[in-house]
């Protein structure tokens, strides 16, 4: 395959950058699309340019490290991660055009890469259950129901890419915070801190900087693990039911 | 230098319980002048950070990564192992720590493999208390599956995630002593040396990512939780940013690295597609529970399936070989990731792989499921059917998955003793960092809770020995040693910066993965050793005068990262082929084509060959020195494992 690039430069945060054309030959279908930015980053390397620079690890699409808005889309035209997206879902020819996550809360570091210590600190405000290393109770003296416990699984298996964030007009992050309060609201152990996590997590997205959510549902389409948007409704909820019976006054 | 494993005295059960009362206390009002410095974020490192926070140390904790939530743990799917016994199939804690021994083909220490089975259970009620959704039954107690090398079912998990899952809960944790303020966190930082005050260890000194600004941290105590070095084969299932380097530099500074041969190849892995290839992906152990594997009974048939000519699913029952279930009855296609591995490759060698390139296997869910319906098997394993297809192209509910074995995991890393210390006073390494559990191969689900147990459960006890004997004393970044190091990693940026050659950093690493996969992979013989060693070292000079380095240190440069990494792979290479050349045994991972028995197993000699092999470094182009910690084995009998 033949492609041609269009992709973000950018020299560091302060850099206004724009977009640079690079022609891509040698390109199979059986290569990721990482694989493919591999090649021409050593086809830069060898003419002596800077490669693009990229977040990327496991490459297998659980770490979450790997991010590009690619034609208009978070990790591409399927819902999955980048790392995931291999180039047989691309046709000779084509032109790609390769952003970096677009949001106020996210700033550019380098081409596209992006710094989203914001989610990090959205769950240090609250997403965790207050205990210690150990001293906790036998693990099945606390019984959950399975229905619950694949609910709260569903949740929980957010990578924190911030393809939601990087998909919603808003450039909202209640998708990601969303997902974090609904496990723990749904399992018995998050109950004890239910109310004033739900009220910090939100504080805290809000402070970030992140904007407001408007129920359009592009997170949802665009989110690589199929995050339902359901848990922004009982994040919600819970936000609410903390907010007027909290004692935080 | 002897090595002194410090192994506590008296009964195998009762030694973990002698020695945390045996250690000595940091009174809690002390705590608070300490401060511990952990590198990585990973299981191990998340929870080592955490425990030692809630302790009351003050801790920093780095990560290469722009989150600690990044590490490599969280591609962990399987599941984690404990002996809780929950299914009343006869497990125990003797009984996990037996398996963990015997799956490591004896070579592994009796003390630590016992304790590990001895916390295993406590690491369950920690994560669940954490909030950890497991994998449930319908009454709402836990699920268990059962994994390799394992006749009861003892693995907990989370879906085909399990290593997510855990490894966001050790997060949780850290990000509750982040907020706490008794973590500060480093993120995008790398460990460029071990600083060394008066021959403890007293810092380290970083690099940060962004900036290229090469920064001193001093502490009472440092961690490396850095995991493993798999990715010294270029393609492995690792991460792209996973390192020896943390490892390597502290190597350099008198940690005396084990057992570095001791490598895992894990037998189910996606098969290579072509030269552009950059990772592996590992398809989870636990599919073997469910999947059957077979290649063409004859090279004919799996030629014209090569070719195309006929189609997987027209061959017939009687064509088909299940090999593992022919030639291990009991243990079939559970057998211990080693034996699964080397057999995929003897029936490859004997032309009856399958793909296009011969180099692979099937792994089939036709008949589960006819027996458990397609619901069933998309519940248990449907993340996992999914990842194949968007790989390959294929859809496993209807064709065989293809599988071929990949790097995976290493056994061996930093020599520690009982109390985690590696051969540097004040230094620790936990989790696959370190040598000291898995013997000469791991087995199935006991990464997860070596790592956890070294974090939540070992770490917070053992360090307080040392410290409770280290004046409370700032230690002070200005001293000369911080700078001497800071020089020493700035010089190294300049020379790589300086040489501007003519290949690529990618070059040289795919050029050391080919050399350490063909030699020093699966199979090893002296002979291809030897050979190896001769080119590594070529690779070496050659990549110290032809690399090319782009750009400047001040701003993030990938290419700078990887040369740093590459070097240190590349030197870790040159040790690796001398373990494996020392070591005249086969045993676990670690096959020596001269040493088998007649039926193809590893053979092993334990009359000379029953101790773990800790090198220490001797400067630079010079040869390693081995010293010997022999392995004594009071409570297991040492016998030819057998999966027949």
């Amino acid at each position: 395959m033949q492609l041609t690039l269009k992709i973000w430069r950018q020299k560091n945060a302060s850099d206004k950058g724009g977009f640079v054309t690079y022609p891509v030959s040698d390109v199979s279908k059986d290569m990721s699309f990482l694989e493919m930015l591999d090649v021409l980053n050593e086809n830069l390397t060898e003419k002596g340019e800077d490669p693009v620079h990229f977040d990327h690890d496991c490459r297998e699409g659980i770490c979450g490290t790997c991010s590009l808005y690619i034609n208009g889309k978070p990790h591409g035209p399927l819902q999955t991660t980048t790392c995931q997206l291999h180039m047989r879902s691309f046709s000779d020819g084509q032109t790609i055009t390769i952003e970096p996550w677009r949001a106020k809360a996210f700033p550019i570091v380098k081409d596209l890469v992006v710094n989203r210590s914001a989610f990090d600190r959205i769950i240090q405000a609250g997403g965790y259950v207050s205990v210690g290393t150990g001293g906790v109770p036998d693990a099945n003296e606390i019984p959950i129901p399975k229905t619950i416990a694949d609910l709260a699984m569903d949740a929980a298996q957010c990578i924190g890419c911030g393809a939601c964030v990087a998909a919603c007009k808003n450039a909202s992050a209640m998708l990601f915070t969303s997902a974090k309060v609904s496990q723990l609201a749904l399992l018995p152990q998050g109950q004890v801190e239910r109310k004033t996590r739900a009220e910090k997590m939100v504080a805290q997205m809000d402070a970030e900087g992140f904007g407001a959510c408007t129920n359009t549902g592009a997170c949802e389409a665009e989110c690589p693990k199929g995050i339902s948007i359901t848990n922004i409704a009982r994040m919600n909820r819970e936000y609410f039911s903390a907010v007027v019976s909290s004692e935080n006054v | 230098m002897i090595l002194d494993s410090k192994i506590p005295a008296g009964p195998l059960a009762e030694k973990w319980t002698k020695h945390k009362f045996n250690s000595k206390l940091v009174n809690p009002a002390n705590k608070r002048k300490y401060e511990v410095i952990v590198v990585g974020t990973g299981l191990a490192g998340a929870s080592a950070a955490a425990s030692l926070a809630e302790l009351g140390y003050n801790v920093k904790a780095f990560t290469f990564h722009d989150s600690p939530r990044r590490a490599h743990s969280i591609a962990a799917q399987g599941g984690i192992n404990a002996a809780k016994n929950y299914q009343n199939d006869g497990d125990s804690v003797f009984r996990l720590f037996y398996d963990t021994i015997k799956g490591g083909d004896y070579r592994a220490r009796e003390a630590n493999v016992y304790r590990l089975a001895e916390v295993s259970v406590k690491i369950i009620d920690q994560c669940v208390a954490q909030g950890v959704p497991f994998a449930r039954e319908y009454g709402g107690l836990l699920a268990n599956r059962s994994f390799g090398g394992a006749q009861v079912s003892r693995t907990f998990y989370a879906r085909g995630q399990t290593g997510q899952q855990l490894l966001l809960g050790a997060y949780s944790a850290l990000s509750r002593q982040v907020a706490n303020g008794k973590v500060k966190l480093y993120p995008r930082s790398e460990m460029m040396d071990v600083v060394m005050i008066d021959g403890h260890a007293r810092g380290i000194v970083t690099r940060n990512l962004i900036t290229g600004a090469v920064e001193s941290h001093s502490a009472h105590a440092v961690l490396l939780c850095t995991g493993g070095y798999g990715n010294v084969f270029y393609l492995s299932t690792n991460a792209m940013g996973s390192n020896v380097t943390a490892a390597w530099r502290a190597h350099k500074r008198g940690a005396y690295f084990a057992n570095p041969c001791f490598t895992q190849i894990h037998p189910t892995c996606i098969p290579v597609s072509g030269d552009h290839q950059s990772k592996l992906t590992l398809m989870s152990e636990s599919l073997r529970n469910d999947g059957r594997v077979w290649v063409p009974a004859t090279k004919e048939t799996a030629e014209k399936l090569r070719k195309g000519q006929i189609n997987v699913n027209d061959i017939k029952e009687e064509d088909r070989d299940y090999f593992l279930e022919r030639k291990y009855p009991s243990f079939g296609n559970l057998v211990p990731r080693d034996v699964a591995s080397r057999n995929a490759k003897y029936v490859c060698d004997e032309g009856r792989g399958v793909n296009e390139t011969g180099e692979a296997v099937f792994l089939d869910f036709r008949d589960a499921i006819k027996r458990d319906g397609k619901s069933t098997i998309e519940s248990k394993y449907g993340n996992l059917f999914d990842m194949y297809k968007q790989i390959t192209g294929e859809d496993p509910y209807q064709v065989p998955m293809m599988i071929y074995p990949a790097v995976h995991y290493t056994m061996g890393g930093l020599w520690v003793d009982y109390n985690l210390m590696t051969t540097i006073p004040g230094l620790y390494a936990l989790g696959e960092a370190n040598f000291s559990d898995h013997g000469a191969n791991r087995l199935g689900a006991s990464a997860l809770m070596q790592g956890l147990a070294d974090g939540y459960f070992v770490i917070p006890y053992t360090i307080g020995d040392y410290l409770a004997s280290t004046p409370p004393k700032p230690v002070d970044t200005t001293h000369p040693e911080f700078q001497k190091a800071a020089t020493e990693v700035k010089n190294r940026v300049d020379q790589l910066l300086k040489i501007n050659g003519k290949k690529s950093v990618d070059y040289f690493h795919k050029k050391l993965g080919k050399i350490m996969w063909n030699e020093c992979g699966m199979a090893r013989t002296a002979e291809g050793l030897k050979k190896a060693k001769a080119e590594i070292k070529q690779l070496k000079k050659d990549f110290w005068s032809d690399v090319k380095v782009l750009g400047t240190n001040e701003e993030l440069n990938l290419s700078l990262e990887k040369a740093h990494r590459v070097a240190d792979f590349i030197e870790l290479g040159e040790l690796m082929i001398d373990d494996a050349l020392n070591r005249d045994e086969s045993c676990g991972g670690h096959f020596r084509e001269e040493f088998q028995t007649p039926e193809g197993e590893a053979l092993r000699d334990d009359e000379n060959f029953a101790y773990v092999a800790a090198w220490k470094y001797m400067g630079e182009n010079q040869e390693e020195e081995l010293y010997k910690e022999p392995l004594v084995f009071e409570n297991v009998k040492l016998t030819q494992r057998s999966y027949k």
